[in-house]
């Protein structure tokens, strides 16, 4: 009876301690993030990093304004966003009402592979098929500009709005449908009016999930954006907040203003990421509401 | 409740026992460009001593750091070091001369430029090439990230540091290539020894970029390979050898086959 007793709390502990282990993951991260990524706000002032146009951190009067590195992560990620939104929720709906079963394995067997290709393979197809092709579509001088980059992010976070759109899809009750279609509305009328609706706290977490993705993506935009410091438009080349810092922590020596500041834009990045995450736990609570 | 204690003692003790292992390796850490000649030398000192040599491609600068950190005994650099390096108690040993390239793409009609004239296209003075002979479009520049060996080198040696409008900047000589042999207008630089036929090595001042040229100095783009080690402090055994071997004729050998040239 007693050694039972130990085992069941011996087991307890250690299952309590590896349920700790992600909260602990993310306490750390935050926490540190936090502690290294303050000090270099600090110094240089809030509104001149968040709002400082110029980035030159190994000049010989260095400057670290981040703002070009934010607008290019904003406008990056709503243009991919905007762009996959729409292709994915029609691409999701032929595979949740209109391919037979066959087809719909297929296709989803191809969009799983999709997900699936690590991005510095996108990346470097991107370099050598996609950039020199924007170049000679838009008559550019050289194709490593935000368009290229959009298009890069719009095919990595496709497969996640057409993933999660199908399933929320697919969870509408055929009740509803089979009503629609009893009062006299054809198929398609269903589907817009009926089933979509229905599904949107899903479709609407579908699109969160894929801004997140965006936004976080570095190796893939590294190799197509050109990754120069420069206020965004679409045909000049432009640094991500993500490829800001991956380009230069490496080089950056410990202790350095051009670390810490690194480590802030990491914390800003962080904040990002934290407030989609927040309003996907909305949509998602909402959903279970309904 | 003893017994649970005990327990948990044996597992922490178990899962931190991981970490203290002895380390006889030989650390080095830095430029990214002397991969490849570490790579081959490596190589060969594991094969003649069983020493493996660990190498974290990390950049120049951050190489030199970490050795005056001392997390890493051999510092890899592809310049020269500063004297504020110096300072802080490190020491070079020039291993072997690399000349950088000044690579444009195949389909380019341009064949040679001086230093003047380069220091000129990158910093946007020059802005067509058909200013230089060659087709009406808009020169493209590619360059490497802030903090690179080879854009460190290349800008000092053409004095243009801090003033390059690049239209590119890439994390690796392995992207510039493939940038610039994907773009007709493209200018880039890297590591004469990753320059296949994919892209074409422009002359400088007349003068094609080959050993020869270099360990004779009438090619001006080129720089050295250092080894940067603290200077009062000694070496550890395997350390000092794989230095040693470096400087054999086995290892000559080698960086001659990675294409740079060895000094003396």
């Amino acid at each position: 009876m007693k050694k039972n007793k130990i085992v069941e709390n011996i087991a307890y502990i250690v299952f309590l301690i590896f349920g700790m282990l992600t909260i602990a993951c993310v306490l750390l991260i935050t926490v540190y993030l936090i502690v290294s990524g303050i000090p270099a706000i600090k110094e240089i002032g809030l509104i001149n990093f968040l709002f400082g146009k110029k980035w030159a951190s190994t000049a010989q009067e260095p400057s670290f304004g981040i703002l070009p590195f934010i607008l290019t992560s904003v406008y990056g990620t709503a243009a991919a966003t905007v762009l996959a939104v729409p292709v994915g929720l029609l691409s999701s709906i032929y595979i949740s009402r209109y391919a037979n079963k066959k087809v719909r394995s297929v296709i989803e067997s191809f969009i799983n592979m999709l997900a699936s290709i690590p991005s510095v393979v996108v990346g470097l197809i991107g370099m050598v098929v996609l950039v020199p092709t924007v170049a000679k579509v838009f008559r550019l001088s050289d194709g490593a500009t935000l368009a290229s980059a959009i298009v890069v992010l719009t095919i990595m976070i496709l497969p996640n709005v057409i993933k999660v759109s199908v399933t929320s899809l697919d969870a509408v009750k055929k009740e509803y449908e089979d009503g629609s279609i009893a009062l006299g509305a054809t198929k398609e009328e269903t589907i817009i009016k009926v089933t979509i609706p229905k599904a949107k706290s899903g479709i609407a977490s579908a699109i969160v999930l894929a801004i997140g993705r965006a936004i976080g993506e570095a190796m893939a935009v590294v190799m197509v954006s050109g990754n120069v410091a420069n206020m965004p438009t679409l045909f000049d080349s432009v640094r991500f907040l993500t490829t800001a810092i991956s380009s230069e922590m490496s080089y950056a020596s410990v202790g350095s203003l051009q670390r810490n500041a690194l480590f802030s834009i990491a914390l800003v990045l962080y904040v990002f990421i934290m407030l989609i995450n927040a309003f996907l736990n909305i949509f998602l609570k909402k959903g279970q509401e309904n | 409740m003893k017994k649970l204690i005990c327990v948990l003692f044996v597992l922490i003790t178990l899962l931190t026992t991981g970490c203290s292992k002895k380390n006889e390796n030989v650390s080095t850490d830095g430029s990214t460009s002397m991969s490849k000649v570490i790579g081959m030398l490596s190589e060969g000192f594991l094969e003649e001593t069983g020493v493996t040599v660990d190498y974290n491609a990390t950049g120049s600068s951050s190489g030199i750091q970490a050795v005056i950190e001392g997390r890493s005994e051999i510092g890899l650099s592809s310049r020269s070091l500063k004297d504020s390096e110096k300072q802080q108690g490190l020491k070079e040993i020039v291993v072997a001369y690399d000349g950088i390239a000044v690579i444009v793409n195949n389909e380019n009609t341009v064949e040679d430029l001086d230093m003047e004239t380069l220091a000129k296209i990158f910093t946007g003075e020059i802005t067509n090439w058909s200013q230089l002979g060659g087709d009406d479009s808009d020169i493209v520049l590619i360059g490497r990230e802030a903090g690179s060996g080879t854009r460190d080198g290349f800008e000092s040696i053409t004095s243009t540091t801090d003033k390059c409008l690049y239209k590119q900047e890439l994390l690796s000589t392995g992207d510039v290539i493939t940038a610039v042999s994907s773009n007709p207008n493209a200018i880039g630089y890297a590591s004469l020894a990753s320059v296949k036929d994919t892209v074409k090595a422009l002359k400088i001042n007349g003068v094609v970029a080959s050993e020869a040229t270099i360990l004779d100095k009438t090619y001006l783009l080129q720089r050295p390979f250092v080894y940067a080690v603290k200077e009062n402090v000694e070496l550890s055994e395997n350390a000092q050898k794989f230095i040693d071997y470096t400087f054999s004729d086995k290892g000559k050998e080698l960086m001659v086959a990675a294409g740079v040239v060895p000094a003396n």
